[in-house]
């Protein structure tokens, strides 16, 4: 039976967004399409946790006016923390839903590499864009929430990096969220084409005290034949948002997305991070550090899925849980038929602070084909006290050495966060939530 | 000069006593061996005496130089000047051992005295040539991976970088060949002097070839039951411990099983 849900925006509303913002008419043909399978199809069903009462449509407004970035001097000093001023060549920020500031080096424009946000790319690169957006690796039509994020798509970035292209410095881009009334339907979409290489780095960042939209964020990573993608991403959204976050790559051959993911929102949220390896020699690391607190739910689903043969998934991550927040962990390594000599290793590890948090690691591995490496480790458990006692024992006071197990047990995202200030960002919010 | 004093302590591990009224004083500047037959609860005298979660003390007293050390947490006892070198130390991920000897040596400097990073990489950098050990270790994490022979060298590391009042060597020599023994060793003696104590427990002679202990103590059952110098370690080593069970009409019980 499919529930009929009460959607925020009608058709005409959908259409009239489209039309003030130029759109040409395949985004806008996509868009009607989409609010139409949006009223029809049912929710996702993320495994062991029950959503059905959580609100993923309604929302204050479904744009808000921010003011642009004349300089960077202008940001706030949280904002300011997060980029190298001086030293950041490529840089977009997006102000809840405006494009406030966007820079480029006149080296990467030269040899035709795209980064510039979403709705500027429909307009101006359509042909790419069109190739790319929600056909390969994320659909349209899977669930209510992908057709609700297609038809209101306001925001996101597009990065396209030309063949033989390597991108030296890190592109490197930061969502604020300051207006409490703010909805974010980001779509970033990265294409790395034959033998490209580049290293994206993304924060989500609230400085409100509340939220009232919806985050409903998909990103896409496409990596070409022999390409590499380096995906970092820190995200700190408020309370009061409902996420649903959706990063999918899909590598072709001998590709290889590094993915390092520090999901840190107060926010009720749904992560989904699935990896197609679909060429021959395709290679995923999937990293990603999560801390709940308060009376926050949440759902990570980490997924490897082999399709091309002698292709590599390595799956890690590791949980903090406090108070009394409840999260669960799923870990999938998938190899279909026909994909021989592939590996699939995963480790999950959950690390409970308090007595009421709920911590849940459920790794799956699910084979098709016989001529395969395969593998899993899962643990959920408290900080050992021999290990307290130990780090004690040399003088460190027991507050301090929690703090030490704590961070180096988060540390394999920390030390994989490819730009500096980022990493310091984040290792500054775990302070902030673990204490 | 500082010293440790324990008195008639006893000690239980889930109910059950291993340590039962043993008395041992040690000044700085001294070096003790412990020496005796398995499961007579020499690791256990070493881990009461830092505080290891497991072990409960029923009876005695614990001093350094008149500081109620049973009072202490464990940090605040290493605050203090003990250090145990432990047979098992933690393996800990994410965090370097660069950074761990450092928050180790600022905890016990005030607040905007800390260690400049400069001089502390300076003096971590000589410790490890002095222990032969390779200059990676630094970084890498806490125990993580590391060889038996390697972990033991490390424990000696922190001892020579934190310079504790008073060092426990929870058989520091088990399981090290004779190359990584003498490495071992020479940090220790590196130590001795003013101002150091330390206490060996180890269940061969071997270890003290290469540290020549000033006092050497007998275990049996949860108590000390013979001192004397450093012969005494060799009469050992060449018959064993019978003679001593005889002449103290010790009988055999059952030995309990000593933790890590």
């Amino acid at each position: 039976m499919t529930v009929e849900t009460k959607l925020a925006l009608s058709a005409t509303e959908v259409n009239s967004f489209s039309e003030s913002n130029n759109e040409p008419a395949w985004f806008a043909s996509l868009r009607a399409a989409a609010i139409a399978k949006a009223a029809e199809l049912p929710m996702p069903t993320p495994d062991k946790t029950n959503i059905t009462k959580w609100n993923f449509t309604e929302f204050p407004q479904h744009t808000v006016e921010s003011a642009p970035f004349n300089s960077l001097e202008d940001l706030s000093a949280e904002v300011k923390e997060i980029i190298d001023i001086e030293g950041q060549e490529n840089l977009y920020i997006q102000r809840n839903n405006t494009p406030a500031f966007l820079k480029i080096s006149e080296d990467l424009k030269a040899q035709g590499v795209i980064f510039t946000d979403i709705l500027t790319a429909v307009r101006e690169h359509g042909e790419l864009v069109q190739k790319y957006f929600m056909t390969d690796a994320v659909k349209v039509d899977e669930h209510k929430l992908t057709a609700y994020h297609a038809a209101l798509v306001n925001g996101g970035v597009f990065v396209y990096v030309p063949q033989n292209v390597v991108v030296e410095k890190p592109l490197q881009v930061v969502f604020l969220n300051d207006n409490p009334d703010a909805s974010l339907f980001n779509h970033v979409l990265v294409v790395a084409d034959r033998n490209s290489d580049v290293t994206y780095v993304e924060t989500y960042v609230s400085t409100v005290e509340e939220a009232k939209g919806q985050a409903n964020l998909i990103e896409e990573v496409i990596v070409l034949d022999n390409a590499k993608v380096t995906f970092g991403a820190v995200d700190v959204l408020a309370k009061g948002f409902t996420t649903y976050v959706n990063r999918r790559g899909s590598i072709k051959r001998d590709g290889k997305i590094d993915w390092a993911l520090g999901l840190m929102n107060d926010s009720d949220t749904i992560s989904e991070n699935i990896t197609h390896l679909i060429g021959d020699g395709s290679l995923a690391n999937t990293k990603t550090v999560v801390v709940g607190r308060g009376e926050q739910k949440q759902n990570f689903t980490t997924e490897v899925r082999h399709w091309g043969k002698n292709s590599e998934g390595y799956i890690l991550k590791h949980g903090v849980m406090k108070d009394a927040a409840q999260t669960i962990f799923n870990g999938i390594g998938k190899i279909e038929h026909g994909a021989t000599k592939s590996n699939a290793q995963q480790e999950s590890r959950v690390l409970m602070l308090s007595e009421q948090a709920r911590g849940d690691a459920n790794p799956m591995l699910l084979i098709d084909e016989d001529d395969v490496m395969a593998g899993h480790a899962a643990s959920v458990g408290r900080v050992d006290p021999l290990q307290l006692y130990y780090l004690m024992s040399r003088g460190i006071s027991k507050a301090e050495a929690e703090r030490l197990v704590i961070h180096g047990f988060l540390a394999p995202v920390v030390q994989n966060l490819p730009i500096e200030s980022v990493k310091n960002q984040l290792t500054k919010v775990i302070e902030g939530k673990v204490r | 000069m500082s010293t440790l004093v324990i008195k008639d302590l006893h000690v239980s591990i889930e109910d059950k006593e291993i340590l039962k009224g043993l008395n041992l004083t040690i000044n700085t500047n001294e070096v003790h061996a412990i020496m005796g037959p398995n499961g007579t609860g020499k690791s256990t005298l070493a881990s009461a005496i830092m505080g290891h979660p497991k072990y409960e003390v029923t009876q005695g007293t614990i001093e350094i130089d008149g500081e109620n050390v049973l009072e202490m947490e464990v940090d605040e006892r290493a605050k203090a000047g003990l250090f145990l070198a432990m047979q098992y130390p933690s393996e800990i991920s994410g965090v370097t051992n660069a950074d761990f000897i450092r928050s180790a040596i600022n905890a016990r400097r005030e607040e905007g005295d800390e260690i400049s990073l400069m001089k502390f990489i300076r003096e971590l950098d000589k410790t490890m040539d002095f222990l032969e050990m390779d200059q990676d270790m630094a970084q890498r994490y806490l125990n993580e991976g590391f060889s038996g022979g390697e972990k033991k060298r490390n424990e000696i590391l922190q001892l020579m970088m934190i310079k504790p009042k008073f060092a426990i060597l929870d058989e520091i020599d088990s399981g090290l060949d004779i190359d990584a023994l003498k490495v071992v060793a020479k940090g220790i003696n590196e130590m001795r002097g003013e101002g150091f104590g330390c206490i060996a427990i180890t269940h061969y002679q071997r270890l003290l070839n290469y540290i020549t202990p000033d006092h050497v103590h007998v275990m049996m059952q949860g108590r000390v039951v013979k001192s004397g110098g450093p012969e005494l370690a060799q009469r050992l080593e060449a018959e064993g411990y019978d003679w001593i069970k005889k002449e103290l009409g010790i009988e055999d019980t059952d030995a309990v099983t000593e933790e890590a």
